[in-house]
């Protein structure tokens, strides 16, 4: 197995993760997901290691990379944008921010800017219905957002770069 | 009306356990952990009447009772934090705000239930909250209020905080519980019910965050003080989270049984429509539930008694206000959306229903609709509902049969607009 693929600290925390619990298939959830924190992404080697870490077959670590959105099954930009276009933020112009993102990096939905800084995405419901529209950016809740705030953001993350 | 799950919302260093301890928490633990015997706790939490807050609304003594306790297995108790209900986001703000209220409700349960490890299960997008809930497990091992030997007995109790990753259906008990084993949140067919057979095929329990929040104060004040808030058959408080059209969105303990109408107008709540304009429809408890027309809305208490005789439920409490000028066809195309992403797929009803309606919704509000598409979205809906493994169906098929024959006229009008 090739432990080289994560930094020791990652292999570390996926390892404690295993004891948490009765049985180690319970961990591969928590495995992906450190996986993904360090990679930003599922690759094909992760999903091969994280079978073997956990002691499951591959098939069911691809089960899991399919099943639950959040995984990324190919690189993503530096900054992820999950915009909610569910109902409370509709009502309150929700899918006008998630266009207004798209416009202004010239995006369709899970589309990555070439400068690989930006990826874009509409999602469901992430419980900010009162303080929408609302944004996930990383792991980061945006709320309250208008057109205005997003060409901000949007210069303030390209000058971080 | 004393509150009993906000209480120490706002008070400084109410997040941490020095802050908790000092606003009087785990006091109901210790001596639920000390002092009462298993049946003792079930019972008066039975005799409160509590009812969970996920949003079925069973009787949570009552569930707790149905754990066989000599099969010799382990007991498992899950918390439903994975909360993803459209309109829903009160078990946020209790984890942002009182962290160890919950982890408190946890120790409770899990001695009432003789419950070993209990889960807390996140959902994945809960980032900082999930930090929050960490740290609080984590303080609370630290004071040995977890753990061995807690609170100096020889009761032991370790939980372990989980987090989901982006699934609507794992927030569904039996979804949880696969999610929890490593697989695909897909629900189970029940019979067997997780009370007998759930999580490792051992007795376990899936509580909602609210329902074990409502706990402490209940062992602390006596099942009869709780009683005193709310109506008979819905008694004690409950979160409102309120979003759309109002001018005051938030998170609100409320005394079941209040006015809807008091609800969305009082300033102490969601404080009226905003921009002056009139209330339009209102949806009471998360987006599953059948939407109420302004009229309907009239007279009705926030209870479950009351929603099911004005023909729809409390569910989750998740409250969407729609003014006089929305689009109630695009409302609907966006909730069909929703199903229609989240369904697991196991239930052909189910999967291809929710699809189907996604589509016809679609063409609707493109203007491209016919007249016969209306019925046609009431068939679909009765095809689906109670012919499936979870009620993920019903939860689409609810919100078409109430929309569409309560706003027909609108969705008429945008079929006529592209005709004419
Ligand atoms: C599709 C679906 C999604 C659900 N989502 C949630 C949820 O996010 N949070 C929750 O507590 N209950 C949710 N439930 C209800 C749970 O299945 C279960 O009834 C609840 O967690 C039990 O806790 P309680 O008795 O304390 O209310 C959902 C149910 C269904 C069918
Ligand atoms: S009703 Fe839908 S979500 Fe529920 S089990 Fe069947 S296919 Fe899955
Ligand atoms: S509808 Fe956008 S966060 Fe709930």
């Amino acid at each position: 197995m090739s432990d080289a693929l994560f930094s020791d600290e990652t292999l570390r925390q996926m390892k404690s993760a295993i004891e948490e619990y009765p049985s180690r298939a319970s961990a591969i959830l928590p495995v992906l997901q450190l996986a993904q924190k360090e990679k930003g992404w599922i690759s094909p080697e992760t999903i091969r290691f994280a079978s073997e870490l956990v002691g499951v077959p591959e098939s069911r670590v691809v089960e899991c990379v399919t099943f639950y959105t959040m995984f990324n099954q190919q690189p993503v930009g530096k900054y992820e944008i999950n915009v909610c276009t569910n109902i409370s933020c509709a009502l309150v112009g929700g899918e006008e921010i998630y266009g207004h993102f798209c416009k202004k990096l010239g995006l369709k939905n899970n589309e990555t800017t070439k400068d690989g800084l930006f990826t874009v995405r509409h999602v469901e419901c992430l419980a900010s219905c009162g303080s929408g529209p609302m944004a996930l950016v990383n792991d980061e809740y945006i709320e309250h957002l208008t057109t205005e705030k997003v060409d901000q953001l949007i210069e303030e993350w390209r000058r971080k770069g | 009306m004393e509150k009993v799950i906000t209480r120490n919302w706002g008070k400084p260093g109410s997040a941490t356990i020095d802050g908790a301890i000092a606003n009087g928490g785990y006091k109901a633990a210790e001596k639920a952990v000390k002092e009462l015997d298993s049946k003792t706790i079930i019972e008066t939490v039975k005799a409160s009447g509590l009812r969970g807050r996920g949003g079925a609304g069973f009787p949570t003594g009552l569930k707790w009772s149905f754990v066989p306790q000599d099969t010799g297995k382990p007991i498992y108790l899950c918390v439903n934090a994975d909360e993803s209900e459209p309109g829903t986001f009160k078990d946020r703000f209790i984890m942002e705000n009182d962290p160890h209220m919950l982890v408190e409700g946890v120790i409770i349960a899990s001695k009432a239930l003789n419950c070993h490890h209990a889960f807390i299960y996140i959902r994945g997008e809960f980032f900082q909250q999930t930090k929050i809930v960490k740290q609080a497990v984590k303080e609370a091992y630290a004071k040995g209020f977890l753990g061995k030997g807690i609170f100096g007995s020889d009761y032991e109790l370790k939980v372990t905080v989980h987090n989901g990753f982006g699934a609507y259906i794992c927030g569904e008990e039996t979804g949880l519980i696969n999610s929890l084993e490593g697989k695909k949140g897909q629900p189970r067919i029940k019979p067997p019910f997780p009370a007998v057979s759930g999580l490792y095929n051992c007795p376990t329990v899936v509580n909602n965050v609210e329902s074990l929040c409502a706990v402490p104060w209940i062992i602390n004040n006596g099942a009869d003080a709780y009683k005193k808030t709310g109506t008979e058959k819905s008694p004690g408080t409950k979160l409102f989270s309120v979003s759309g059209h109002v001018n005051r969105p938030g998170v609100y303990e409320i005394p079941l049984g209040l006015p809807l109408t008091t609800f969305i107008n009082d300033p102490a709540w969601a404080g009226g429509i905003w921009k002056g304009r009139k209330l339009k429809a209102c949806i009471p408890g998360g987006s599953s539930v059948p939407v109420l027309t302004a009229p309907q809305c009239e007279g009705v208490n926030l209870d479950y008694e009351s929603l099911a005789a004005a023909g729809t439920m409390l569910g989750s409490g998740g409250m969407i206000v729609m003014d006089e000028t929305t689009d109630m066809v695009h409302m609907l195309k966006i909730l069909a959306h929703f199903y229609a992403h989240e369904s697991c797929g196991q239930c052909t009803p189910c999967r291809t229903g929710t699809h189907w309606a996604y589509e016809v919704m679609s063409r609707i509000d493109a203007g491209e609709g016919r007249m016969e598409d209306l019925d046609l979205l009431i068939r679909i809906a009765d095809g689906m509902a109670g012919q499936t493994i979870c009620v993920l169906a019903d939860a689409l098929a609810m919100p078409i049969k109430s929309f569409v024959p309560k706003f027909r006229a609108e969705f008429e009008a945008k079929i006529k607009r592209k005709a004419a």
